[in-house]
């Protein structure tokens, strides 16, 4: 037999982190405890590190179809499962839109890294007619968004969550008021101003959430807001759970580390929506994300070719990639203990997915990442196929040593 | 100083240097004949992306009096209209053999860009609404030719602030040569968030009258009259145009100044447009002037740090 040991780490399961090793033989692990047999079976030295349940990414652009010049489902994996991933949920706005369930079943890959296709929640995520939710559901979205876009008419999101949450299904939203950030650019602040560049305020985020929750009242569907990115969002979330409505909310790994004072630079590799805020909303989302009010992070890696960010700050699409360096910015941004580390990054995402695994389990499929929070690496030779992250070649905190899947371990680092 | 993109990376001595090195050049502009051969051989390369008169005019006018060659690009019925990314555009022009670029483009930083990648002298002729140094640098100097020192020095600005890079400019100029600046607008022309301006504000041109030494007034698009962020020009001009019955209410010496094109009978009247206290003809000759120190100071490796 040709088994896998994982030893000498803090095997994190649950909300508990105790000092164990993992034994994986033919895919299933098939013991957690301390001093195990090493037998023949491969090692993975795990001294330092923490060993749970793969991260699961709720926002991830594969481009795929349409764009494959900017990523693939190939790549995005591979991208994926460096960065400790074991699962990524793909966004629907390609080329054709994931809004039926024939192009939902062409997305969904099933070995190593699980990509599970979301769908729109209207035709052509324009905001007007509902996608195909019945032939969506039947291919096995759980989430519903028309991310990139709002859907800002209240009456069409209205009938989407009570016909969604009918299915049983989640709404997710970027929330973005089409009329209070027309033509914006970047956060409306300071910077802003002084830049001469239109602005997307935090408001134009708020009224859609505050409108939302309201929906969300009327009609009890389940609620997801996307890469939250302001203090008053983080306000509006922590109000809806305390009068216990059914809502969930995700935050982007650059939110939680970096301000709009980067974008002075001009550098396109700045330029994503919701756009870099102020250092005040950074500390909120930090502190939202370390106590809850925030239930994990969520990347929303966006490929783009280097040509297509080497323009001038306006004319640049919007997006970063963020798969491969996630972990390292979240550990290094707010500094979490392991057990909320995981939770954050593994468990609650499961959780909003309505799946198991919030841990290391006899009897369960190896499912498996190994991170190590003080070891240090560099960002270079990314899996993905672009570039486009403000990280490049900066040295991090926080490595992910090994990310298991079944009997294959598909990423190995030192460090 | 090896590009000049912003008035923010100016400090106050530098500024003055300039003006200094533009009152030499002024006085070409008056002789016989009004060139000299000090850029010999230098080639400026004209990269204008938005419409422009005045500006490009003056950019060839100066280089030409300092005996440089142009080369100037214009994208309508250029391989713009190809599909050509600015950085294509840019190296294309660099492979000519410039010595220097002038880029005028609508994407706030644009000319940063050109500079980084063609690794040439950049003199940024607007970009967006964020910066438009020459122009500043031209009022300035104007004012300078006119009063002297400008220290304590009480000017308003008036009109579309939010959406003007030459509002930007001029009045960090003119708050670094130590001058008291007050911006008027409606609230949806005025930025969105002031702290970083040292500036002060009005809602109404009236509130400043009696109190200003020079009125500065901005172009105001006719296109934004129809209830965008205003509700009419009419009520513009009825709280924030410069009548002639409000021209009688400012002090004596006080100057009226416009980067152009004006907009008369709206931000202006005509009859102030063109009185005395009127300082818009001699901006545009000054303007020649200082644009002729900013190659100058550029290409011959002297001039402002």
């Amino acid at each position: 037999m040709s088994g896998l040991i994982i030893s000498g780490g803090l095997v994190v399961s649950g909300g508990d982190a105790t000092a164990a090793d993992v034994i994986v033989d033919e895919g299933i692990v098939t013991a957690v405890g301390p001093g195990l047999e090493i037998d023949d079976r491969e090692v993975i030295d795990a001294t330092d590190c923490w060993v749970g349940a793969g991260f699961v990414d709720l926002h991830t652009h594969l481009r795929e179809p349409g764009q494959e010049w900017k990523e693939n489902i190939e790549s995005g994996r591979d991208a994926a499962a460096a960065g400790g991933y074991t699962a990524v949920l793909a966004m629907p706005n390609t080329d054709p839109v994931i809004d039926s369930g024939y192009v939902a079943r062409q997305v969904k890959r099933g070995d190593g890294v699980r990509v599970i296709p979301s769908g729109a929640i209207t035709m052509g995520r324009l905001g007007e007619r509902l996608a195909h939710l019945d032939e969506l559901w039947e291919a096995g979205v759980k989430v519903f968004t028309d991310d990139g876009d709002t859907v800002a008419d209240g009456g069409v999101l209205r009938r989407a969550m009570e016909y969604i949450g009918q299915l049983g299904g989640l709404v997710a939203q970027h929330a973005e008021d089409p009329g209070l950030c027309a033509g914006g650019h970047m956060h409306e602040g300071s910077v802003s101003s002084r830049l001469g560049m239109m602005g997307l305020p935090s408001v134009g985020e708020e009224v859609i959430v505050a409108r939302d929750l309201k929906l969300v009242e009327l009609t009890g569907c389940r609620y997801h807001v996307q890469h939250v990115s302001t203090a008053g969002t983080v306000e509006l979330i922590e109000a809806a759970k305390r009068s216990g409505l059914p809502v969930t909310a995700e935050v982007a790994p650059h939110h939680l580390a970096l301000d709009h004072g980067e974008v002075s630079s001009m550098d396109p590799v700045f330029k994503m929506y919701p756009p870099l805020r102020t250092p005040d909303d950074v500390a909120a989302v930090r502190e939202g994300l370390a106590n809850g009010v925030i239930d994990c992070v969520a990347t929303d890696h966006a490929p783009h070719a280097a040509f297509e960010k080497d323009v001038p700050f306006e004319e640049a699409p919007r997006g970063i990639i963020g798969l491969e360096t996630a972990a390292s910015i979240v550990h290094m941004s707010v500094g979490m203990d392991p057990t909320q580390f995981f939770d954050r990054m593994s468990h609650a995402p499961r959780r909003i997915l309505g799946e198991d695994g919030a841990g290391v389990a006899v009897g369960a499929t190896a499912d498996l990442v190994v991170f190590r929070p003080e070891g240090t690496w560099t960002v270079e030779n990314l899996r993905s196929r672009s570039n486009n992250t403000p990280w490049l070649d900066a040295k991090l905190e926080g490595v992910v040593g090994a990310t298991i899947v079944g009997s294959d371990t598909m990423w190995r680092r030192s460090g | 100083m090896s590009s000049l993109l912003t008035i923010e990376s100016l400090t106050r001595q530098d500024i003055e240097e300039m003006i200094g090195l533009a009152g030499g050049f002024r006085e070409v502009l008056d002789r016989d004949v009004p060139k000299v051969p000090t850029l010999v051989g230098k080639t400026v390369s004209l990269l204008f992306y938005e419409v422009s008169t005045r500006t490009r005019l003056s950019f060839e006018r100066a280089a030409k009096a300092l005996s440089a060659d142009t080369l100037t690009f214009a994208p309508g019925g250029s391989s713009v209209a190809k599909g050509e990314s600015l950085k294509d555009t840019a190296l294309t022009l660099q492979a000519m053999g410039p010595d220097l670029m002038v880029v005028r483009h609508k994407a706030t930083g644009a000319p940063w860009r050109v500079a980084e990648w063609t690794g040439l002298p950049v003199v940024n002729a607007g970009d967006g609404a964020h910066q438009h140094p020459t122009q500043a640098l031209l009022d300035v100097f104007t004012l300078h030719r006119r009063l002297g020192a400008l220290d304590g020095l009480r000017a308003a600005i008036v009109g579309d602030i939010r959406h003007s890079r030459v509002a930007r400019s001029t009045s960090q100029a003119l708050v670094t040569l130590g001058a008291e600046v007050t911006l008027v607008a409606p609230r949806t022309l005025l930025p969105v968030d002031l702290t970083e301006w040292d500036v002060a504000t009005a809602d109404g041109i009236d509130e400043v009258l009696g109190e200003v030494d020079v009125i500065y007034l901005l172009r105001i698009q006719q296109e934004r009259g129809g209830g965008d962020v205003f509700p009419s020009i009419a009520e513009y001009v009825g709280r924030f145009g410069l009548t002639r019955d409000r021209a009688e209410q400012l002090s004596a010496d006080a100057l009226v100044m416009h980067p152009g094109p004006m907009n008369r009978g709206v931000e202006i009247d005509p009859a102030v447009a063109d009185g005395p206290r009127s300082l818009v003809t001699d901006q545009v000759t000054n303007g020649i002037a200082l644009r002729m120190a900013v190659l100058y100071s550029l290409l011959s490796g002297e001039g402002a740090a």
